[in-house]
Formats: C-alpha cells, sequence, structure tokens
C-alpha cells in the first residue's frame, strides 16, 4: 500500500475518534455513552496498527493490541458490568444546553489547531496531521469532564480524555518508551478499578449517580 | 543498595498491613516500615554526601542534592505520621467511625503512598515520574473518603477527577517533551532520563518545551494546588483522616512543587530565558493573595490549614520562578521547615478535634487548659507558619523577600499584603481556640507529643542556624538552576 494511501487512512480513522468525541459530548444516555466510548477505542486501535503497518515500527503493534484490550474490551466491560449490577442501564442524564457545549468543542478544536500547528513543523512523521487532533480529543474529553454531571458520564470524559492522550504519543513520536506506556496502562486500569469502587460508594452516600446533589462542601460565608 | 532498600521497604511493609493492618500490632508494623525507611533514606543521604550525585546502573534512578534532602524528609515525616497515627487511629477504631477492613486499607495505602511519593522523587524518567505522581493520587484517594460521610465521598470524587484532569495534561507535556527529545537524543527508554535531557537541553526546541512546560505547569501544578487549579485541595486534606492530611500537605504538595522545578530546569536550559519561571511567578502570587484571604472564610479548622498550604505552595512557586542564588536557596529551605511545621501542626489539630468532637473552630475552646502540650504546640506551630522569628519559615520568607525586592521590587507589596493577610488571618482564627476556659463538651484524648515537639524542634533549630551539609546541598541544587 501506498504511504500516501495510509496516510489517508489515518487521517480518515483520525477524524473518527474526533467525531465520536463530538458524540460523547451530546449522548445523553448512559449505555449508549458506554458504546461510543468502545468504538472509540476501537478506531484508536486500528489507527494504532495501521501506523506500526505504515511506519515498520514494530512495538506499536503491541501498543495497539493493549488498547484493543483495555479501551474496547476490559474497560467497558467492566463498567457495563458495574451499570447492570447498579441497575442504571436506562439512566438518561438531564443536560443543559447541549448545543452550546458542542460549540465550545468546536472552538477547542480550532485553538488545538492553533496551538499545535507551529509544532507540526518540526515534526517529519506520516502521522503529523493528526497531532492537534490528539490535543483536541484531550481537550473535548476535558470538557466532558467538566460539563457533565453523572458520576459514569464523568469516568469516560476521563478516559476519552486518555484516549486522546495515546493518540497523542502515537502521532508526535511513534508512541512512548514501552515502560512508560505498561505504567500508564497500569494507572489507567488501577483508576478504573477505583471508579468502580466510588461508584458504590456515591450511590450509597447519595442515592444516585447524579452528581448535581454533590454540594456539600461549598465555602460557607455568614449564614 | 540504599536506594533499593528505600523504595523496596515501604511495599514490603504494606504487604502485611493490607491482612493485618486492623490488628492491635499493625502501627507498630507501620512505624518500623517507615523508620527503616528513614535509615535507608539516610544512609542514601550520607552516600550522596560522599560522592555527590548518584545513578544507578542504566541509570533508571538518579539521586542528587536537589532530590535527596526531599527523599529524607518524606521518610522522616512519614515515620513521625505513622507515630501520631497510632493513637489517633485507635480512637477512631474506639469511636467505631473506621471498621476492621478500613483499617487495613488505610494502613496498607497510607505505606504504598510513601512509596510513590519516594518513586516520583527518585526515579530519573520523566514519564515514571508522571506515573508515580498519577500512583500517589490513586494510593490516597480511597483514603480521603475513609469515613464515607457524604462530605468525604464529595472531597474525594472531586480530589479524584480534578486532579485527573491536571494530571492528564501533565502526560501531554511528557509527550511533547519526548517529540522534542526524540530529535536530538534519539527513539528509546533513555531519552526521558532527565539526566541526558538535562544535558542535552540547550539543543532541544525551545517552542516545543515552552509549550510542553505550560502543560507541565497546568498538571502538576494542579497537584500543588496553585490557584486558580486549587479548589479539590481544602477537599480532599479536610475531609480524611488527620495523617492523611498531615502528609498530604507536608509531603506530596512538595513532590508536586519538586517535578515542576525539574521541569524548569529544561524548559529553562532550551529557550535560555525566565519565562516558565514567570508563569510560575504570576500563579504562585495569585496563589497567596487568594488562600490569604480564604482563610477568613473558613470554620472548620483543618480546611483553614489547607488553604494556608496553598498559600505557602504558592509563595514556593513564586520564589522558584524568580530564580536566583539567594530565593532559590530560600524556597528550598522554605520547601523544608513548611513541611516540618505543617505536618505538627496537624498533629495537633487532629487531636483538637478529638478532644472537642468536631472540626469546627467556633467549637473548639481552651485548649491550652485542656491538654498544655497540644495547645501550646498549636500556638508555637501557628506562630511558625505565619513567619515568626526564631523559625525556619520566618528565615526562608525574610530571604524570598530579600531577593523580591532585589530582583523585581513593584512584585514585593503584593507579596507583603498576601503574608501580613495571611498572618492576620491565622492569629485571629487560632487565638479563641488556644486561650480562654475549656468548653464544656471537651473530652482528654492520648496524645502523641513526641511527633510535634519533634518537627517544631527541628524547625527552630533550621530558624537558628543551617547546618552545613544541608547549605551545601542546597548550594548544590541551586547551582543546578538556570536561571
Amino acid at each position: 500500500m501506498s504511504p500516501v494511501f495510509l496516510a489517508q487512512v489515518i487521517d480518515l480513522l483520525s477524524a473518527l475518534v474526533l467525531l465520536l468525541g463530538f458524540g460523547l459530548l451530546a449522548q445523553r444516555r448512559i449505555y449508549a455513552l458506554l458504546h461510543l466510548f468502545a468504538w472509540q477505542g476501537l478506531f484508536l486501535a486500528a489507527n494504532t496498527a495501521i501506523v506500526a503497518y505504515g511506519a515498520g515500527v514494530r512495538h506499536l503493534y503491541f501498543s495497539a493490541l493493549m488498547t484493543l484490550a483495555m479501551k474496547v474490551v476490559l474497560i467497558p466491560y467492566i463498567l457495563h458490568v458495574l451499570i447492570r449490577r447498579m441497575k442504571i442501564e436506562r439512566d438518561v442524564e438531564a443536560m443543559v444546553n447541549v448545543p452550546l457545549t458542542l460549540l465550545i468543542g468546536i472552538a477547542l478544536v480550532v485553538l488545538s489547531y492553533n496551538v499545535m500547528s507551529p509544532i507540526q513543523e518540526f515534526s517529519t512523521l506520516m502521522t503529523r496531521s493528526t497531532l492537534a487532533i490528539a490535543l483536541a480529543t484531550v481537550m473535548l474529553g476535558l470538557l466532558m469532564m467538566i460539563t457533565r454531571r453523572h458520576a459514569v458520564a464523568q469516568v469516560i470524559g476521563f478516559l476519552a480524555m486518555e484516549n486522546g492522550l495515546f493518540f497523542a504519543a502515537t502521532s508526535a513520536t511513534y508512541g512512548m518508551p514501552m515502560v512508560v506506556e505498561l505504567g500508564v496502562a497500569l494507572d489507567i486500569l488501577i483508576a478504573a478499578l477505583i471508579f468502580g469502587v466510588f461508584f458504590f460508594q456515591i450511590r450509597t452516600t447519595f442515592e444516585s449517580l447524579d452528581l448535581s446533589k454533590m454540594a456539600r462542601l461549598k465555602e460557607d460565608v455568614g449564614e | 543498595m540504599m536506594l533499593a532498600g528505600l523504595l523496596i521497604a515501604p511495599v514490603v511493609t504494606a504487604v502485611p498491613l493490607a491482612f493485618y493492618g486492623h490488628r492491635r500490632f499493625a502501627p507498630a508494623i507501620n512505624i518500623a516500615g517507615s523508620a527503616a525507611a528513614l535509615l535507608f533514606s539516610v544512609g542514601l543521604a550520607w552516600q550522596v554526601f560522599e560522592q555527590g550525585s548518584v545513578q544507578t546502573e542504566g541509570g533508571s534512578f538518579f539521586v542528587d542534592a536537589f532530590n535527596v534532602f526531599l527523599a529524607v524528609l518524606t521518610a522522616f515525616v512519614s515515620m513521625t505520621t505513622a507515630a501520631f497515627s497510632r493513637p489517633y487511629m485507635a480512637h477512631e477504631f474506639k469511636q467505631g467511625r473506621v471498621g476492621p477492613r478500613r483499617m487495613r486499607l488505610y494502613h496498607a495505602m497510607f505505606q504504598l503512598f510513601i512509596f510513590a511519593m519516594l518513586l516520583a522523587l527518585l526515579t530519573n524518567n520523566m514519564g515514571i515520574l508522571w506515573i508515580a505522581m498519577e500512583l500517589a493520587t490513586l494510593a490516597t484517594v480511597l483514603l480521603v473518603s475513609l469515613y464515607r460521610t457524604p462530605e468525604s465521598v464529595e472531597a474525594a470524587w472531586k480530589y479524584f477527577i480534578l486532579c485527573g484532569v491536571g494530571i492528564a495534561q501533565a502526560l501531554f507535556g511528557t509527550t511533547l517533551l519526548y517529540f522534542a527529545a526524540e530529535r536530538v537524543l534519539g527513539e528509546g527508554g533513555t531519552t526521558l532520563h532527565w539526566t541526558n535531557l538535562n544535558a542535552a537541553a540547550s539543543s532541544l526546541e525551545p517552542t516545543i518545551l515552552s509549550l510542553a512546560f505550560v502543560f507541565f505547569l497546568v498538571g502538576y501544578g494542579t497537584k500543588v494546588g496553585l490557584a486558580p487549579l486549587h479548589n479539590w485541595l481544602p477537599d480532599a486534606h479536610s475531609e480524611g483522616p488527620t495523617p492523611i492530611s498531615a502528609v498530604l500537605s507536608g509531603l506530596l504538595l512538595n513532590v508536586a512543587l519538586y517535578a515542576v522545578v525539574r521541569c524548569k530546569i529544561l524548559v529553562d536550559g532550551a529557550t535560555g530565558t525566565n519565562r516558565a519561571g514567570q508563569l510560575m511567578m504570576a500563579l504562585g502570587l495569585l496563589s497567596l493573595v487568594v488562600a490569604a484571604f480564604a482563610l477568613f472564610l473558613q470554620r472548620d479548622v483543618k480546611r483553614m490549614f489547607s488553604y494556608s498550604s496553598i498559600e505557602h505552595m504558592g509563595i514556593m512557586a513564586f520564589a522558584f520562578g524568580l530564580g536566583g542564588k539567594l530565593a532559590t536557596f530560600a524556597a528550598l529551605l522554605h520547601m523544608l521547615v513548611h513541611s516540618l511545621v505543617k505536618s505538627s501542626i496537624f498533629f495537633t489539630v487532629g487531636h483538637a478535634s478529638h478532644m472537642h468532637g468536631t472540626q469546627q473552630m467556633d467549637r473548639i475552646q481552651g485548649l491550652i487548659r485542656g491538654n498544655p502540650l497540644v495547645g501550646w504546640g498549636l500556638v508555637v506551630g501557628v506562630m511558625a507558619i505565619a513567619g515568626l522569628p526564631p523559625f525556619g519559615v520566618f528565615v526562608s520568607e525574610f530571604l524570598i523577600l530579600t531577593a523580591t525586592m532585589r530582583e523585581a521590587p513593584f512584585l514585593a507589596p503584593i507579596l507583603l499584603l498576601g503574608l501580613a493577610v495571611a498572618f492576620a488571618g491565622l492569629l485571629r482564627k487560632v487565638q479563641p481556640m488556644v486561650f480562654g476556659a475549656p468548653s464544656a463538651h471537651q473530652v482528654p484524648v492520648r496524645a502523641a507529643h513526641v511527633p510535634v515537639l519533634l518537627h517544631l524542634a527541628l524547625a527552630l533549630v533550621l530558624g537558628l542556624f543551617i547546618p552545613s551539609f544541608l547549605s551545601q546541598w542546597f548550594e548544590t541544587a541551586v547551582s543546578m538552576m538556570r536561571w
């Protein structure tokens, strides 16, 4: 396959990852959110595998497999089991102003391109055009964590942000050194397990995973 | 050998504690494990003192004048905190606030947390540094929610989410750093080693490194508690058990600041300017002022001292940002004395809140009559943290102020204002708690006095004179800074 064709496939897959980032921002249903996240992981893994093939970097195959195992199978499975066990499959989050959130998301994408364009000049890799998309994916995950009020949605935002970070490492340098990548993956896995513990703690103390009930810790002035 | 022992000791201690952490002998194991770590850290310090910096084979770990005193400090405060936690947690256990399972979690996670901080300090790899910082959050997040009250669960969640957001930015910064370094040092595991990066700093692409520093500062700065990214800190530091508050405020903030400074050294080398330092100065001053005024609004005593931690981290970030020999020296000293004094304050505050069954300041009265050592411990601790002579904080703050007068005189009024407001706020709040007649609901508790006395004595000694080995380390660390 010609490098030009491969580069186009990479661009297409990156665009899909970004699109799913927007999808995550707008999706109200908790269960559908999980599916979107798994799809994002799948496209990310596919993208990594193609970069590995195109650039001939062997260790990226391993990263792609690890992404597939963790982001598409293991973590969605853990979340799936938790959601089923807590009987919140049908949870629909009340969200205010989805259009505004999406507009902010678009602004963040533009900002990411602005920030990254001087950096891209220095890159000679076939993935250089996706560097800005990676930052945009991180930013969209961040936005999701800030705007969402449901604990599961915030966690998926966190994980989507991590997807963006992994994506950034792939597009900037064909992946981080193996030790670092493994360590990060371990941290994310532990984080996912702790999130699971938290879902139960939040449910037992607040009777729902809707975090808008959390408002006890504020600076109490006067009274 | 010493280095391996230092890292292995907390992990080995955590294993039996995970199974027997609720037994009566568990606190003793906890103390013994921390004491072992302290011995190893002193051995390591001796090694560094004799031969200069120490590197392991392959360069994965690296100890120099900058991180060795922080490693000893971490091991020391973790040991005194373990000693304090013995009567404190026994009280919580007796009151039924934590069950046997949570005691096991508490003890095991305490040691893992110490391990994570030591790993962050001693690793040479910027990627591992990130992993260790995240590990430190993960180890403490379940401890913040240990009491399972709505407030503590909320605090822990906020801590987890906000620090997660922050630390992700630092990982992006690390990616950018690797991107810049790969072009100079080539691909591979050793490219992210700080020593290699430092040696090649001048040939790293300045545009990339400047951008990377923004991400580093936002990321690790969130963990330092720099305003405006400090929202999680007062919650997390006040809702968890007090021994955890003491190590979070006294140690983890230092480790996060250490990470920022390591990044700053690299960035300064690449850019040849102090742009990174100016960013740190701005955030530092903002934190100082915001936290100083926030002190007045507090009702919860641990929350108030958490704001005081933000204030002091702001001062340190400002001083490191200002750069120069004097300010950097003062910042290093401030890291040391702040952590000693702040953890001792949390020890006394923990006992005070047990005596009154609450952390609300208006319900804590007459501490000195109730328990003179706890009361006077708090008075002396607050005097020390507010920057009164003859304590170490006074010396470091005075040096920072002098350096500011010389390098950036127009910023000195802001610095002074922040210090004065914080001073007034602390004194106003603490006075009614310690003096006067004890309130009717006050009950005596078994208190651990030795840790408090030890910390305050050390802070006093550091205010009177600085031992030569310490000043030598500080000078060496100062000479590593490029600005």
